[in-house]
């Protein structure tokens, strides 16, 4: 049993999700890595030393899902399972790597029970599906917030395999969120606020308890719609699905949908006017009142207590 | 250009869904249904093309039962010339639902097809890409923007690092994200009227499409609870709890 694992990576960086997915099925079999996209020598090199990792593979090629999926569809042969993170990348090409082999995905696994039985969270994860896969062959994308990361120390080879697929797609233009903030999806601590910011200028409040905290920022979809947090912060249903030890949740409701995205975090903190809020009732630990007091409060607290990352 | 919508009719968003004891799935009866949220998104925005002068013909494709006429009535008042129902008792796989779809493509052989991200109800996000596969076309996943330009469209997608611009060429594949547009609500006259548009009902055998499960469900069992928690009286009190769980895991 072998494994055809494709790497996540970004702006010439392995992406920390791939490490979880590596851990996440390092029991199936022995993996092979693929790095696929531009610029990835250091992504190569750096995924070379996962504990787990048999051979690196590299296809070099602009980015573009119809031929990545179409690299990865033809190294499928040997392979018994075909994985990727859950990430965007991942649910925008694994679906369609499926197809082409006629097979049925398995898709955000938080939970391998075994070769072939997957947990998958539905319906906002309010409910979970315990999926056996009795296919010849196993494409699955995993949910790298729901695993914990593979050791380091490896030294796989590393082997540049030909690729010559054009694409019909055409990247125009990438148009990213400049923060150094960590990475959401797999954080330790993550802030997260809610329209009742009130504006992009108040929401500056939220970054700045962030950094105080080492934190990554979070934010509901009502306060990315209304301008005040860009698309890639929101957390949820079809936001990013976080699993923090820590997750502050900052004049947010708790909606169905947002809760989808924070089940995996183990502690919840909720600061919120309303004491009835879905959130405040959820969580561990729930301070009621207005937020904008008190988060210059908290501010000062925390640098009382001496507590910075 | 001719565009074709997916719409899938589910357990309402606003439902706070019951898993059956037995664990044999989700609670579907007597609950209210609706259009898939993302499907909403992706018949607006097909409405919109047409009344920007891009789109000549609309025509939506739903896979259900007989109630799915329902939630292609819906698209039809927004807009829509014409629609099909392939009708199903069955709970279809993502795999099959797509194969089905590819034939409908073949059919109508339509410039654009819209599709909704992902369904609210299994949460899958597959058959937009799927579809591509299978009829070999190029996809824009998770558009938030969608413009005509020459001979093709450009597509903003809403991915993990923010957004990303593409150029793809036409015939092609676009699911829709939630900030793509807001669905308009179909104001009377174009209820009454979408009763008189043409809508195909046609059994799913017609299509000749393996359907078998691939998978199997062994069960669907309701998520973890969580504990109870407490309220704090102050900021202070609560920087020391905050202080604490950094602590902790600093020294783990
Ligand atoms: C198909 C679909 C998918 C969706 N996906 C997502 C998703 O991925 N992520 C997501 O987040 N949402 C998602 N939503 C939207 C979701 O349903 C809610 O609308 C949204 O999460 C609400 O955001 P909010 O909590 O910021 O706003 P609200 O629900 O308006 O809550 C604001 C909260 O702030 C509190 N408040 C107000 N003023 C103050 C103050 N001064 N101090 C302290 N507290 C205050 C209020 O008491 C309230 O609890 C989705 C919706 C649909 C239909
Ligand atoms: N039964 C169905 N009938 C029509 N379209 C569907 C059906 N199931 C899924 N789709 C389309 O595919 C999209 C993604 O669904 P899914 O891959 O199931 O999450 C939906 O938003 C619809 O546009």
């Amino acid at each position: 049993m072998s494994v055809l694992l494709i790497a996540d990576h970004d702006l010439g960086a392995l992406s920390p999700a791939t490490a979880r997915v590596v851990h996440a099925v390092s029991e199936l079999g022995p993996i092979d890595l693929l790095v696929i996209g531009e610029d990835i020598d250091a992504v190569a090199a750096e995924a070379a030393g996962l504990a787990g990792v048999t051979k690196v593979l590299v296809a070099k090629g602009a980015p573009s899902s119809e031929a990545d999926a179409s690299v990865i569809a033809a190294l499928a042969e040997p392979y018994h399972y075909i994985v990727q993170s859950a990430g965007s990348v991942g649910k925008d090409r694994m679906p369609r790597v499926a197809a082409k082999l006629d097979l049925m995905p398995v898709t955000d696994v938080v939970r391998v029970l075994g070769p072939t039985r997957f947990e998958r969270p539905i319906y906002a994860g309010n409910a979970v599906q315990t999926v056996s896969d009795g296919q010849a062959k196993h494409v699955l994308t995993i949910r790298a917030s729901a695993f914990r990361a593979a050791a380091g120390g490896n030294d796989a080879p590393i082997e540049v395999i030909e690729n010559s697929v054009a694409s019909a797609a055409r990247m125009i233009a990438s148009h990213r969120t400049e923060s150094d903030s960590p990475d959401l999806a797999t954080a330790q601590i993550v802030v997260g606020g809610g329209v009742a910011l009130g504006s992009a200028e108040n929401f500056r409040l939220i970054e700045q308890l962030a950094k105080k905290l080492g934190a990554a920022i979070g934010a509901t979809r009502a306060a990315v719609d209304a301008g005040y947090a860009p698309n890639d912060w929101q957390v949820g249903q079809t936001g990013k699905i976080i699993a923090p030890d820590l997750y502050i949740a900052i004049g947010i409701s708790g909606a169905l949908q947002h809760l989808a995205g924070i089940q995996g975090a183990k502690r919840i903190v909720a600061i919120n006017s309303d004491a009835e809020a879905p959130l405040v009732k959820l969580a561990d630990v729930a301070l009621i009142g207005d937020l904008f007091e008190i988060i210059p409060q908290l501010l000062a607290e925390l640098d009382k207590a001496g507590v910075s990352r | 250009m001719k565009i074709l919508v997916a719409i899938k009719r589910v357990v309402d968003h606003n439902v706070r869904i019951r898993v059956r004891p037995d664990g044999s799935g989700v609670e579907t009866q007597g609950v209210r249904m609706s259009m898939n949220p993302f499907c909403k998104h992706a018949v607006e925005a097909a409405v919109q093309l047409g009344e920007a002068g891009h789109g000549d013909e609309i025509v939506v494709v739903s896979i259900g039962p007989k109630l799915a006429n329902d939630v292609i009535l819906t698209a039809l008042a927004m807009g829509a010339h014409r629609g099909i129902l392939i009708e199903t008792e069955a709970e279809l796989e993502t795999l099959a639902i797509a194969k089905l779809l590819a034939k409908v493509v073949a059919e109508e052989d339509p410039d654009l097809v819209l599709l909704g991200k992902q369904a609210v109800d299994d949460d899958s996000n597959h058959v937009g890409q799927m579809l591509a596969a299978l009829t070999d076309r190029p996809q824009a996943t998770f558009a938030s923007e969608i413009k005509v330009v020459g001979q093709g469209i450009e597509v903003v997608r809403e991915v993990d690092s923010g957004r990303e611009t593409i150029a793809i060429p036409l015939p092609a594949i676009v699911t829709a994200d939630l900030r793509l547009n807001t669905p308009r609500n179909a104001a009377l006259p174009m209820v009454m009227k979408a009763r008189s548009k043409p809508l195909a009902v046609r059994p799913v055998a017609e299509f000749g499409v393996d359907l078998t499960p691939r998978l199997t469900i062994e069960k669907v069992s309701p998520p973890a609870e969580r504990v109870a928690g407490r309220t704090v009286g102050s900021a202070s009190e609560l920087a020391a709890f905050i202080a604490a769980e950094v602590s902790q895991m600093e020294a783990l």
